[in-house]
């Protein structure tokens, strides 16, 4: 080609064809986004990729580590003390609360073995830090340093320490990727605590904004009320709070309300989040809702 | 000839690069960063096309994809694509005064967004659309300042065997 002979070292011009290898890399790069997109055939690959790819990652976040952890080593005495007695008077007033709920639980058990239903399945929880890592910026994802090295799958739920915060999606072997409920394409079946009745929250895009756009015009549903996830498809455990309803409009000639909610702690500034792992002995069953119900990203 | 051109400080460049793509930035600014992998990627592979081409594309362009979250193989298309334009006319645009090269690199940014929103378009995720365009010009202003920078570096490498 005529590259070739104007450089000035043509022997170890590796370019010297670019038009097939382009066509070729081309072919790979389509057959690997229709293997992505349809099916779950790559997941191998991309788990061994992201491994590799794990030094980067370590990289990218040891600057913001670095900071916490000299903040850490450098807190002054009084700081320290500070911190210990508000945490005392919270653990105080937790475990205060905690003597009720053993005598609430076993009242509920009694309560639910009268009336012949399924008993709720405790969970257990795991501890992840967020990775100081941003992901595509239009949309809402992040990275947690825990994998499926330690035990985590995909679609395990994420709380934090008032609310739902996502679930997981792509599992990197020593960390995963999650999304928030605030996703563009995240759904999640809830219900309004105050009278039970069940609707979808789906995400904005926007960190602070939950829209619940299939509530009927007739529907008990006012500023203030709180939501929780009622559990049906299976992946979140009911009765976790998602979020406070905000404005309710009612627009003449729509058949449904336009319902924002807000969730209850700041997206943004979570630094740690707790994941629920059901316990092995009591799985249930994934219920059988219609499909509409599952919390899923098309 | 000596062809002891050192290779390494421009796999480091592209590293570095890859590296900042995830390195987090506040919300405000996340939209503008400007898309350093394909830039230096087009440096490099005008410059040195002898060592930096389709193959150094497709990699970059996966570990990206992997990073992000990606669709697999989104960005490995675009900057394959992309590096292809850069190799084909790479002679022409080595020679170019700074502001055409600018422009250059402006319209070869805009085809690799191009080509990601039509991908997500066709895999029917269409999340970036029209919100790709402050990182165009983001990394067509920074342009300038990074082909400084790698110049230096590339200057440095290849002294052994003369300039272009």
């Amino acid at each position: 080609m005529a590259l070739t002979t104007v450089d000035r070292e043509p022997g170890r011009f590796r370019n010297a064809s670019p038009g097939p290898q382009l066509f070729i890399l081309c072919i790979i790069a389509m057959t690997l986004m229709v293997l992505d997109h349809r099916n779950e055939y790559l997941t191998g690959v991309r788990k061994t990729l992201s491994v590799l790819l794990y030094p980067v990652e370590l990289l990218v976040s040891a600057p913001a580590n670095l900071r916490r952890s000299v903040n850490e080593t450098f807190m002054s005495r009084s700081e320290l003390l500070a911190e210990n007695q508000r945490l005392k008077a919270e653990a105080l007033a937790r475990s205060a609360r905690l003597q009720k709920l053993t005598a609430l639980q076993a009242e509920n058990a009694r309560l639910r073995a009268l009336l012949d239903s399924t008993s709720r399945v405790a969970e257990d929880l795991l501890i992840a830090e967020i990775v100081a890592i941003d992901l595509n910026p239009f949309r809402n994802m992040i990275v947690i340093n825990k994998g499926s090295h330690d035990g985590i799958f995909v679609g395990q739920p994420l709380i934090d320490a008032d609310e739902v915060v996502g679930q997981i999606t792509r599992d990197r072997v020593f960390s995963a990727e999650a999304m928030l409920v605030t996703d563009v394409d995240h759904a999640l079946p809830v219900e309004i605590a105050r009278n039970r009745l069940r609707t979808i929250a789906v995400g904005t895009g926007e960190l602070d904004r939950l829209s619940l756009p299939y509530l009927p015009r007739n529907a008990d549903v006012s500023e203030g009320d709180l939501l929780v996830t009622s559990g049906l498809g299976g992946k979140f455990p009911s009765g976790y709070p998602v979020g406070v309803v905000r404005t309710v409009q009612s627009t003449t000639g729509q058949p449904f309300l336009e319902v924002a909610a807000q969730p209850a702690a700041a997206l943004n500034r979570i630094r740690e989040v707790l994941l629920i792992k059901p316990r092995e002995a009591a799985v249930p069953a994934a219920p059988a809702v219609p499909a509409a119900a599952g919390d899923e990203q098309p | 000839m000596a062809r002891a051109v050192r290779i390494w400080p421009a796999v480091v460049a592209l590293l570095v690069a890859v590296a900042l793509e995830v390195a987090p930035l506040p919300a405000v600014l996340q939209p503008l960063r400007p898309p350093l992998p394909a830039m230096v990627l087009v440096y490099w592979t005008m410059m040195w096309p002898e060592r930096f081409g389709l193959l150094t594309a497709f990699v970059v362009g996966l570990s990206l994809d992997i990073l992000h979250g990606q669709l697999l193989g989104e960005n490995a298309f675009a900057l394959c694509v992309v590096t292809y334009m850069t190799l084909r006319f790479h002679l022409q645009i080595r020679i170019f005064p700074l502001w055409q090269l600018t422009m250059t690199v402006f319209a070869l940014l805009t085809l690799n967004a191009f080509l990601q929103v039509l991908v997500e378009g066709v895999a029917g995720l269409g999340t970036l659309g029209l919100r790709q365009w402050p990182r165009v010009i983001s990394g067509t202003l920074v342009w300038p300042v990074l082909m400084g920078m790698l110049d230096r570096v590339r200057v440095q490498n290849e002294s052994s065997r003369g300039s272009y």
